[in-house]
């Protein structure tokens, strides 16, 4: 982690100094038995081979919020060359696609998924989730429990058009573990899936599960004042802990710890399940007492309530489309939640948290974006799929290299055979890094997970 | 909260809109719908105003009739999450098939306004089987703004079979069979003998009451809705009809049916699915795919779709979303999806016919029940939504907490009161 490798470099100033005890610190990781690499389980990710290949003629919108009629998408190398109107120059010898009447974006980004965690088929064995055994395991990581072979990757790829995805830990405990990024492509490891380059995550929760979770074991947090209390504990220990590690003093090495002070020290990104306004509020503040910041806070059905909050704190709220009065603190749900949000200038993003709901973001925002008009916010089709593309990848810190159609940019591609805000439309094709892994009219481009293999309805369109 | 005053009912005349009849055709332009008394009178594009009738101008819009939702239990349950408000299951009740959802149901849950804002009119609602594989008897209400929601009371029987009738019957598929067959023959033994009947003894499977109830589901009287999903269970089921020949079997689930589809329709047996599940989320839906209903419906199986999983209390609005899929998949190839006009019918028509209540609701056809609603676009878009619904003729209130919720917060920040005065 850089964490650790900033706190070496500490070291080795106060090594300059002369003192012996420095010195020790300095090679305290290598002797450590319980030291690790910096990156122990490193991305293997390589991107597969594509052909240079151009999509012309159809509707583009770049995921920033530009829309391009009649445009040209040109990819090569596995990313983005140009992007622009149809006099827009492209090699004479290389794939094109004719896109009238189609429309092209960039993949969709699902920031809340328990893909490969809470994998297909959903029976105990596979149930990896949630390492619901303590309110606090910030020390686990979702991507440890992450089975490649769920089949739900490649329907979320085929149908939902979703190139990258964060996999979260579950949200029975306040603090869940690591999250993990991943590009959605088959892959024998997970780490073949790792997205290179991308932050850890933080998964928090507040509200009913905890104290659900917990309660119900007669334990703490059994309330919404033992969460808060329990989160705050936490956060004095973490401190403690991160101020030693920074001043390089000796202590034994915490896994959950370690993670806590990555984030304080801004190399974690806080994801926070939280549906209320009013618990959102007490977080924010939270984060203010304790130095750290949440990214986004997931699952936000309040947050039209607190729009302004959220704008001035400058915090994403990842929601669904219409989920609502599922549980108490999911009650007030509406639908023109991310219009409202959007509209008071904070940041929207669509989320799934859901095997089905990761194959249909585009309908979901669609449910959104008429519940706005019908309240007069007008939001265009183009805007709004910054929710789906641009607005999660710079929630999920992976911004540059993804989640727009812009020059440079990885060529994660998606060409829709009609508006993609239509519920007649469907990923016709998927490029990720360029390499075209999903075509609706070539049976041998959808992928097949070992799961699947040999078992009946094996291949079938699905 | 206010409770809503219907208007009078009137001879109402729609005109200009884009019209569906719901029973499988293709919308047709520039339709007309006249309501009277509670009924709808006609319905087609050459229709002529009745002299007096209150004309709505639907130009632009489309009309439909109301949407039935073909699996649910809307009015049974106000948060899920929340089981004081969860009438769907009773899992420390001594009684299985004898509960009756009827009394439970509240027409003034906030699922039924949310639901009839979306366009959903009238629901199938199935209790959940919880200690028994035997989960009582359902209804077919309408989700209109009144006391008087009950459509049919007692309208079928509810029995889990596949991986949760095991489950429930003991551990094992073999062990459910039994039961079902042992229960049956319980329920006969009953009705020839109420009085000798006996219920109380330890060797009793049914109580006397839910031997009285099955009596009607072995005779044929009432429709036995069987979930069930693979291709194996579909088949074990349709077998059942050797043993018990009056069974007037519907399947509910049938995820892997496009497997068994020729069976099905051979048996004359309705299904009612889930429509968007493809993935194999269970060892008994190994076959999923959202082709399902597009494959079944080819093969001559009469196909509704509801909400299988979950959410079937609070979204039956997603029905819109599910039928047009059905229509997307056309453009996949190797996909089997429906046209417009059958996607519209698994939501309306087809629920209405595999309940029994063809004749009475679903479409717009003469005689038919006043169910009628104007989208303000495609219905099967996300976009659209309801402008106007009526049931049985009456025009309903299309307002609910989430609208209010919504006008409250247009602006988060309170003005000169807080938002506890907005309302």
């Amino acid at each position: 982690m850089k964490g650790r490798s900033i706190a070496l470099a500490i070291a080795l100033v106060a090594c300059a100094s002369g003192t012996m005890a420095a010195k020790k610190n300095e090679d305290a990781p290598r002797s450590n038995p319980s030291a690790e690499p910096e990156n122990p389980y490193p991305s293997t990710y390589q991107p597969y081979p594509g052909v240079a290949t151009a999509i012309r003629g159809a509707t583009i919108f770049d995921g920033e919020g530009g829309r391009i009629d009649n445009g040209i998408v040109f990819l090569s190398g596995g990313k983005i060359v140009s992007v622009g109107g149809p006099d827009t120059p492209i090699p004479a010898d290389i794939a094109i696609f004719d896109g009238t009447g189609k429309f092209v974006t960039p993949g969709v980004i699902d920031i809340h998924s328990h893909l490969g965690d809470y994998p297909s088929p959903s029976v105990a064995a596979l149930s990896d989730g949630n390492e619901a055994t303590a309110p606090v395991t910030a020390h686990v990581w979702a991507e440890h429990s992450i089975w490649p072979q769920d089949a739900g990757f490649g329907r979320a790829l085929a149908n939902g058009g979703v190139t990258s995805l964060q996999i979260l830990p579950g949200s029975a405990n306040l603090f869940g573990g690591r999250g993990v990024t991943l590009k959605n492509v088959p892959a024998r490891t997970m780490q073949g899936m790792k997205f290179p380059g991308a932050p850890s995550s933080l998964k928090m929760a507040c509200g009913e599960n905890p104290k659900r979770v917990y309660g119900a074991r007669n334990r703490e947090p059994a309330t919404r004042m033992g969460n808060m209390a329990v989160n705050r504990q936490t956060w004095i220990k973490a401190r403690e802990y991160q101020k030693k590690r920074a001043a390089a003093q000796p202590q034994t090495r915490d896994l959950g710890l370690e993670t806590l002070a990555d984030v304080l020290e801004g190399k974690i990104l806080v994801h926070n399940h939280c549906y209320r306004a009013d618990e959102m509020a007490n977080v924010i503040d939270m984060g203010k007492g304790f130095g750290y910041k949440v990214t986004a806070f997931h699952h936000a059905v309040e947050s039209y309530k607190i729009a302004d909050l959220l704008k001035e704190n400058g915090i994403c709220s990842a929601m669904w489309g219409d989920w609502y009065g599922f549980k108490m603190e999911a009650y007030d749900g509406i639908k023109e939640n991310l219009p409202l949000v959007h509209n008071a200038g904070a940041c929207a993003i669509v989320h799934s948290d859901d095997e089905n709901g990761i194959q249909r973001l585009n309908q979901e925002a669609a449910k959104a974006i008429g519940a706005g008009r019908r309240m007069g916010i007008n939001i265009l089709d183009e805007i709004a799929w910054t929710w789906l593309a641009i607005n999660p990848a710079r929630a999920m810190g992976i911004a540059e290299q993804t989640g727009s159609l812009k020059v440079g940019k990885m060529a994660d591609v998606v060409l829709w055979n009609g508006n993609p805000f239509s519920t007649y439309t469907r990923p016709e094709k998927v490029w990720i890094d360029g390499a075209l892994l999903y075509d609706a009219n070539d049976p041998r481009r959808r992928p097949v997970s070992d799961f699947e293999l040999g078992q009946i309805g094996a291949g079938d369109v699905k | 909260m206010m409770l809503w005053v219907p208007a009078f009912s009137q001879t109402i005349a729609i005109t200009g809109a884009t019209l569906a009849i719901g029973d499988g055709s293709e919308p047709v332009r520039n339709g007309t719908v006249v309501i009277a008394a509670g009924k709808v009178v006609a319905a087609g594009p050459g229709v002529a105003v009745p002299a007096g009738a209150k004309t709505i101008d639907a130009s632009g819009k489309w009309v439909t009739p109301g949407l039935v939702s073909g699996f649910s239990r809307v009015g049974l349950v106000e948060v899920p999450g929340v089981t004081e408000t969860n009438d769907s299951s009773a899992s420390k009740s001594p009684f299985s098939a004898a509960i009756d959802i009827e009394p439970a149901i509240n027409p003034l849950a906030n699922p039924v306004a949310i639901s009839r804002t979306a366009g959903v009119t009238r629901a199938v609602v199935v209790p959940a089987a919880s200690g028994n594989i035997f989960a009582g008897q359902g209804a077919i209400v309408d989700l209109g703004a009144d006391m008087n929601p009950i459509t049919k009371a007692r309208a079928f029987q509810f029995v889990e079979m596949g991986e949760d009738g095991a489950s429930k019957a003991g551990g094992s598929r073999p062990a459910a069979y039994l039961l079902f067959k042992a229960m049956l023959r319980e329920a006969q033994d009953y009705a020839r003998a109420p009085a000798s009947y006996d219920g109380r003894s330890k060797d009793a499977l049914l109580m006397r009451a839910d031997a009285q109830a099955l009596g009607p589901v072995v005779n044929g009287q009432m429709p036995l809705m069987v979930h069930v999903e693979s291709g194996r269970d579909i088949l074990s089921v349709l077998a059942l009809k050797k043993d018990f020949p009056a069974l007037r079997l519907i399947l509910a689930g049938a995820t892997e049916g496009w497997m068994v589809a020729a069976q099905i329709a051979a048996a004359k047996v309705p299904v009612i699915a889930g429509g968007l599940d493809d993935l194999p989320s269970s060892f008994e839906k190994l076959a999923a795919t959202q082709s399902n209903v597009g494959r079944m419906v080819k093969a001559g199986v009469p196909v509704s779709m509801g909400l299988m999983d979950r959410d079937e209390g609070l979204q039956l609005r997603l029905a819109t979303q599910q039928a047009g899929n059905m229509v997307a998949l056309n453009k996949v190839p190797g996909a089997t999806g429906l046209s417009w006009g059958q996607a519209l019918r698994t939501i309306t028509s087809a629920p209405a016919e595999a309940m029994g209540l063809g004749d009475r609701i679903g479409s717009l056809k003469a005689g038919k029940a006043g169910d009628v609603v104007i989208w303000d676009g495609d219905p099967l878009e996300m976009e659209s939504a309801p402008v106007a619904v009526w049931i049985d003729g009456v025009q309903q209130p299309l307002d609910n907490r989430q609208t209010k919720l919504r006008d409250r917060y247009a602006t988060p920040v309170p003005g000169a009161l807080p938002k506890a005065y907005e309302w």
